[in-house]
């Protein structure tokens, strides 16, 4: 096919996927006589920051506003991230780099449990919850997306720390590097693209969950920003000005967090530094 | 001197056997996978255990959730009583055709996506690419609820496009011409084409993205043979880059269809919450037998059963198959 062509469809492809996006931040900015006129103008004509003032000073309850749930989805996310990726990275080093018995049937149990759908989970683990006084918790939250996230973390980090070549770390063995050393100087540093991947996967899914948050948390000032967002705003579906402005500042930190990450991920690093 | 007494330095003498980690790893590894074991079995397979006894009561209140009260056991009670609910059936083939439906979409429009990145010139490539990713990375919930603003039945664009065409072409075509107060979700079959839009719409980046890397892979040499020897891009495909990457599209179509058979997000908020009961699927119906009032933790669960058993059965396949072909 032309060049011309591949590149006409290139664009299309591009305005499919972008499309949603774009007009979700053109909404939050259009005033809402514009939102109402309807049509397709991609961008406002007249931008204005109105929706964005109704959504951070409006109190959704008295003495909550969207800020408190902005900040309850980052403590559970950031808690998420940390614990998940150190247990991932331990796991993952034990596959990528030993030969043991169990090996295998751990690959396979990863595998499998990946495959359980957690949608049936919800039941089994609100009693769980339940049992352990965890109930309408940040905490409960936490929990459930560390195992939710683990799998395919350690799934993920394995091939990154298999992609690290052997060969750096017995050429630091053979000029006398400990075990620790070569994790914390050679492993480490190489993986890190791959840790901030995998950290990336966690994050996404911990920010974004919305059944187990909606099915654990029972005091509004708990919610996070999924479930304050379907609680306050998916009932009434003629405020689509703030909607969309709540669903940008959602949506943000995940574009933001991709964006950065997207770029490392890119570079062979690995090869780069057998070559180097 | 201690470096001759030093036992951390001694393996690595012979330079040939300085396997770095490998020098008799011991109890190690294990130690390393211990504390992802606590979670996998404490957070999924417990719970899935869990889900499978729950299945076997009578339980409709949060006291005998907590175990404050007894649960009456019920058998396999549950299991006939929504096996012979025709509405349960309505359930699973609605579940089954559209995840079949979105498998495909998913999987051909990506997979058509990846192949584009692949021949597009570089900077054309990383503003797709970038364009795809943002598709990908956009929540699922925010995403959604940008796509219910686009079908809005008052200002929403779709329906404004249907108002601007020519009244009689719309007549024509659909049988009428004011499309202000169009309920796009009223239909289950237009609700399904939505919602199909809408996954594939979030669903296609990850599997291009995948294929895009997994070509990135392969030694240019081979597809470069298979066109000095005449090969179209079709034979090319079929011939050299499907069977070489024939594990990845493994893993991307099961993956693909576990998170096709148990949508939520996007079905909840398309449908405003669990009122929609024609086009319930599997795990909405789950959870709303669950949760919505009157709870009903039993029935909930076996629903939830019968969800993880149609996916560990897709699982065993592609495990097995992933067993024969290639070394873990």
């Amino acid at each position: 096919m032309r060049r011309s062509a591949l590149n006409l469809i290139g664009l299309l492809v591009a305005a499919f996927a972008v499309f949603p996006v774009v007009w979700m931040v053109s909404t939050s900015f259009k005033s809402t006589p514009e939102i109402f006129s309807g049509g397709p103008v991609p961008f406002p004509r007249d931008p204005t920051f109105a929706h964005y003032r109704t959504i951070l000073t409006g109190d959704l309850i008295p003495g909550v506003t969207f800020v408190d749930f902005f900040v309850n989805s980052v403590l559970v996310a950031v808690a998420t991230v940390l614990v998940s990726g150190l247990v991932a990275l331990l796991a993952a080093t034990a596959v990528a780099r030993f030969r043991f018995r169990l090996r295998t049937s751990f690959l396979v149990m990863l595998l499998v449990v990946q495959m359980i759908p957690l949608e049936a989970l919800v039941i089994p683990l609100f009693l769980m919850i339940q049992r352990l006084g965890l109930y309408d918790t940040l905490a409960s939250l936490v929990l459930t997306y560390v195992g939710f996230s683990l799998p395919f973390a350690v799934w993920m980090l394995r091939g990154f720390v298999a992609a690290v070549p052997v060969e750096l770390e017995e050429a630091a063995a053979i000029d006398g590097a400990s075990r620790a050393q070569i994790f914390r100087r050679i492993l480490l540093p190489l993986v890190a693209p791959g840790l901030a991947a995998t950290s990336i996967f966690s994050f996404i899914v911990a920010w974004n969950e919305l059944i187990f948050a909606l099915t654990f948390l029972n005091d509004q000032t708990r919610y996070t920003l999924p479930v304050a967002m379907t609680f306050f705003f998916g009932r009434d579906d003629t405020a689509w000005g703030p909607v969309m402005a709540a669903s940008t500042i959602l949506t943000i930190p995940v574009l933001v967090f991709f964006l950065i990450v997207q770029r490392r991920m890119v570079g062979g690093l690995a090869a780069g530094a057998l070559k180097g | 001197m201690t470096t001759l007494a030093d036992p951390e330095l001694k393996p690595s003498r012979p330079a040939p056997a300085a396997r770095a980690w490998r020098r008799g790893p011991g109890r190690l590894p294990y130690l390393l996978l211990l504390p992802c074991l606590v979670v996998i079995a404490a957070l999924l397979l417990w719970p899935l255990g869990q889900v499978v006894v729950m299945s076997l009561y009578d339980l409709d209140s949060v006291r005998q959730v907590r175990g404050d009260r007894p649960w009456p056991f019920a058998g396999l009670a549950n299991y006939r009583e929504i096996l012979s609910d025709p509405f349960f059936h309505t359930v699973l083939r609605n579940t089954v055709l559209f995840a079949l439906a979105n498998v495909v979409l998913t999987m051909v429009l990506g997979t058509l996506v990846g192949l584009l990145l692949h021949r597009l010139g570089r900077r054309m490539a990383s503003f797709v690419g970038g364009c795809v990713l943002l598709a990908w990375a956009t929540p699922a919930l925010t995403g959604t609820i940008t796509w219910k603003w686009i079908f809005d039945d008052t200002n929403g664009l779709v329906t404004w496009l249907f108002n601007a065409l020519p009244d009689g072409l719309s007549t024509s075509l659909f049988g009428r011409s004011d499309w202000t107060g169009y309920g796009w979700f009223n239909s289950p079959l237009s609700f399904f084409a939505i919602l199909t839009l809408v996954v594939v719409w979030h669903s296609f980046p990850f599997i291009a993205v995948s294929v895009l890397a997994g070509l990135k892979s392969l030694p240019g040499e081979l597809l470069e043979a298979a066109r000095v020897d005449g090969a179209g891009p079709w034979r090319s495909f079929w011939s050299v880059t499907f069977p070489l990457l024939r594990p990845v599209f493994g893993i991307l179509v099961v993956l693909s269809t576990i998170w096709d058979f148990k949508v939520f997000t996007q079905q909840y908020v398309l449908a405003g919450g669990t009122q929609d009961r024609p086009t319930f699927m599997l795990s909405i119906y789950s959870y709303a037998t669950a949760f919505s009032p009157p709870p009903k933790y039993g029935l909930g669960a076996t629903v939830a059963v019968v969800l993880t058993v149609i996916l560990l059965v897709v699982t065993g396949f592609y495990v097995r198959s992933l067993l024969k072909q290639e070394e873990l």
